[in-house]
C-alpha cells in the first residue's frame, strides 16, 4: 500500500504525481533565487525573539531598581525621570592618539564618573546609608548595562533589517547566545546588589576578610581598608575594598601606599581574584601563577605594575575559577568553599617564598558587596 | 521564587491568513479523500489527498498554536540564598534564609544556647543540580 502511495507522490503519472512534481520544481527555483532570504528572515525572527526578550528583562531590571530605591532612598517626588536619565548615563574614554599619561586621564574619568553616580544615588535615595549608597549604585550599574545591552541588540536588529545584509543579521545571531547569558547574568547581579548579597567576584575580597578578622583595621587608600596581621613569623599588609558596600576601591594606591611607607621593603605580593574559567572546568577551582591578579579598566592594574617594578617586588597571584554568572551572581557554595584552601596556599607561599620577619602585600581584589571585615 | 513580566506578543495578519487559507486547503484534502473512499473511486488517489489532508492539518494547527497571543514570560529564578550564623563561644550554628542588610561577618542575634552575640560567618547560595 505505501509503496505506490510513495511513488505516486514523488512522481506517479496521474494528477498528484504533476502536482507534487511542479511543487518540488517551485521549491528547487524559489529555494535558488531565495535561499539566502529565508536563512535571513529566520534569524532575524530569532534575533527578534531574543530582542523581545532582552527587553523584558531590561524592564524588569529598571522596575526593580526602581524598587529599590523606593523601599530604601525614601524619595520625597518621583524618582523616575531621573532613573531614566541615568540609565542613558555615558562616560567617554580618553583619546588615545598619543597615549603618553593616558592611565591618570582613565582614571580622573572614573573618578569623575564615581563621584557623579554617587551624587545621582544619594539625590534618588536621600534616606540610603553608606552601604545602600554603594549597592544601589551597583544595582543601577546593572540596570544600566542591561539597558546598553537591549539597545545595542536593538540596533543590529534593526541595521539588519533595514540593509538586508545576511552578515548584519548574521554576527549578531551568532553572538545572541552569549549576549543572552550575560543578560541573564546581570538581571541576577541586580537583585543580588539590591538586597546587598555577596557576589562571586567578591572571592578574593572575602579570603581578605577572613584573614584580617581580630585585626584592626584602616582607611589606607579611597574605599580601600588594610590590616597588619602576622601569618607564619611575617608581618602581613592585609587590604580590600571597603565593606559591606558594593565597592572594589583603589587597591592600586592601597597597595603603593604600603610599599611608601615601608620604603620598599616588601618580601612578596600576594593578589587574590576571581577569574573567568572555561568551560569544562569547575567554580572554585584555585590556581596560581604570578602577576598583578586584577581586572577592571586597567589603572589599577598599571599602578601596582609601575610600583613594584620601582621596587623589583615579586608578585604572585592566587585565582578562583567561576563562570561571568556566577562572578557577578550571589556567590555559590563553591567559591565561598574556595576561601579556606585559598588562604591555605597564601600561608605555603609565604612560606616558600619569604624568611621570618619579612613583609608581605597579600591583596584581596574583587567587589566586596555583602562581605565585612 | 520567580518574578514573572508580560507582555503581548503580535501576530502578523498575512500570516494568520496564510495558516488558514492552509487549513482550508487541508480540509478539502481530507474531506475529498473521504469521498472518494466511501465512493470506492481511485483509492490511491484517496490515500494521497488524506495522507496530505492530514499532514496539511497538523501544520496549520502547530503553527495557530505558535502564533497564537500568548503572553510572553520572563522567568528569572532566583537562587536560595543561605545566611549561616555562628556563636564564637559556644560554637552554636543557626542557618537560616538571607535577609537584606545581612553581611559576612556581621555581628547580629544572640546565641539561643549562651545568649552572647552571633556573628554571620557564610552567605552563599546553592546551586541548581544542573549548573555545572
Amino acid at each position: 500500500m505505501l509503496l505506490p502511495i510513495a511513488a505516486m507522490l514523488l512522481g506517479g503519472n496521474d494528477i498528484i504525481g504533476w502536482i507534487m512534481q511542479i511543487v518540488f520544481l517551485g521549491f528547487f527555483v524559489v529555494f535558488m533565487f531565495y535561499g539566502q532570504r529565508f536563512q535571513m528572515m529566520i534569524m532575524l525572527r530569532e534575533v527578534e525573539t531574543h530582542l523581545r526578550r532582552l527587553k523584558l528583562i531590561r524592564d524588569d531590571g529598571r522596575k526593580k531598581a526602581m524598587e529599590t530605591i523606593k523601599e530604601i532612598g525614601k524619595p520625597v517626588g518621583d524618582p523616575t525621570e531621573r532613573l531614566d536619565q541615568f540609565l542613558e548615563y555615558i562616560a567617554i574614554t580618553p583619546q588615545s592618539m598619543d597615549p603618553s599619561g593616558i592611565v591618570w586621564k582613565l582614571e580622573h574619568v572614573l573618578d569623575v564618573r564615581d563621584v557623579r553616580f554617587k551624587d545621582e544615588v544619594k539625590l534618588m535615595a536621600p534616606e540610603a546609608d553608606e552601604t545602600q549608597i554603594n549597592n544601589l549604585e551597583n544595582t543601577l550599574e546593572a540596570a544600566m548595562a542591561l539597558n546598553m545591552i537591549y539597545k545595542v541588540i536593538r540596533h543590529f536588529y534593526l541595521l539588519g533589517k533595514k540593509t538586508l545584509s545576511l552578515y548584519i543579521i548574521m554576527q549578531i545571531q551568532m553572538v545572541l547566545p552569549l549576549i543572552m547569558k550575560q543578560a541573564e547574568a546581570y538581571a541576577q547581579a541586580l537583585r543580588a546588589f539590591s538586597v546587598g548579597q555577596p557576589i562571586g567576584d567578591g572571592a578574593g575580597a572575602l579570603v581578605a576578610a577572613k584573614l584580617m578578622q581580630g585585626h584592626k583595621t584602616r582607611e589606607i587608600a579611597r574605599d580601600v581598608v588594610a590590616a597588619e596581621v602576622p601569618i607564619e613569623g611575617r608581618t602581613a599588609y592585609v587590604l580590600k575594598a571597603k565593606g559591606p558596600g558594593g565597592n572594589v576601591g583603589k587597591p592600586g594606591d592601597g597597595i603603593r601606599k604600603i610599599i611608601e611607607e615601608k620604603k620598599g621593603k616588601i618580601s612578596t605580593i600576594i593578589m587574590i581574584d576571581a577569574a573567568l574559567k572555561l568551560e569544562g572546568e569547575k567554580p572554585g577551582e584555585i590556581a596560581e601563577g604570578v602577576g598583578a591578579a586584577i581586572g577592571g579598566p586597567g589603572v589599577e592594574q598599571f599602578k601596582i605594575e609601575d610600583a613594584i617594578l620601582k621596587n623589583k617586588i615579586p608578585v604572585n597571584a592566587i585565582i578562583v575559577k567561576q563562570d561571568i554568572g556566577d562572578a557577578v551572581s550571589p556567590m555559590r557554595k563553591e567559591i565561598f568553599d574556595a576561601a579556606d584552601p585559598v588562604i591555605e596556599r597564601i600561608k605555603r607561599l609565604i612560606l616558600e617564598r619569604t624568611k621570618k620577619g619579612d613583609i608581605v602585600i597579600i591583596a584581596g581584589i574583587g567587589n566586596t558587596i555583602g562581605i565585612g571585615q | 521564587m520567580t518574578d514573572n513580566v508580560e507582555a503581548v506578543k503580535k501576530i502578523s495578519p498575512f500570516l494568520l491568513v496564510v495558516i488558514l487559507v492552509f487549513f482550508a486547503l487541508s480540509l478539502v484534502a481530507l474531506f475529498l479523500a473521504v469521498e472518494s473512499l466511501i465512493e470506492q473511486s481511485g483509492t490511491l488517489n484517496s490515500y494521497s489527498f488524506l495522507l496530505i489532508g492530514f499532514f496539511g492539518l497538523a501544520i496549520s494547527i502547530y503553527m495557530l498554536l505558535q502564533t497564537r497571543g500568548k503572553p510572553m514570560h520572563v522567568t528569572l529564578e532566583l537562587p536560595r540564598v543561605i545566611t549561616t550564623l555562628e556563636c564564637p563561644k559556644c560554637d552554636f550554628k543557626n542557618v537560616r534564609d538571607f535577609q537584606r542588610d545581612d553581611y559576612i561577618f556581621k555581628e547580629t542575634g544572640s546565641c539561643q544556647k549562651c545568649n552572647e552575640t552571633m556573628k554571620i560567618t557564610a552567605i552563599y547560595r546553592e546551586a541548581k543540580k544542573n549548573e555545572s
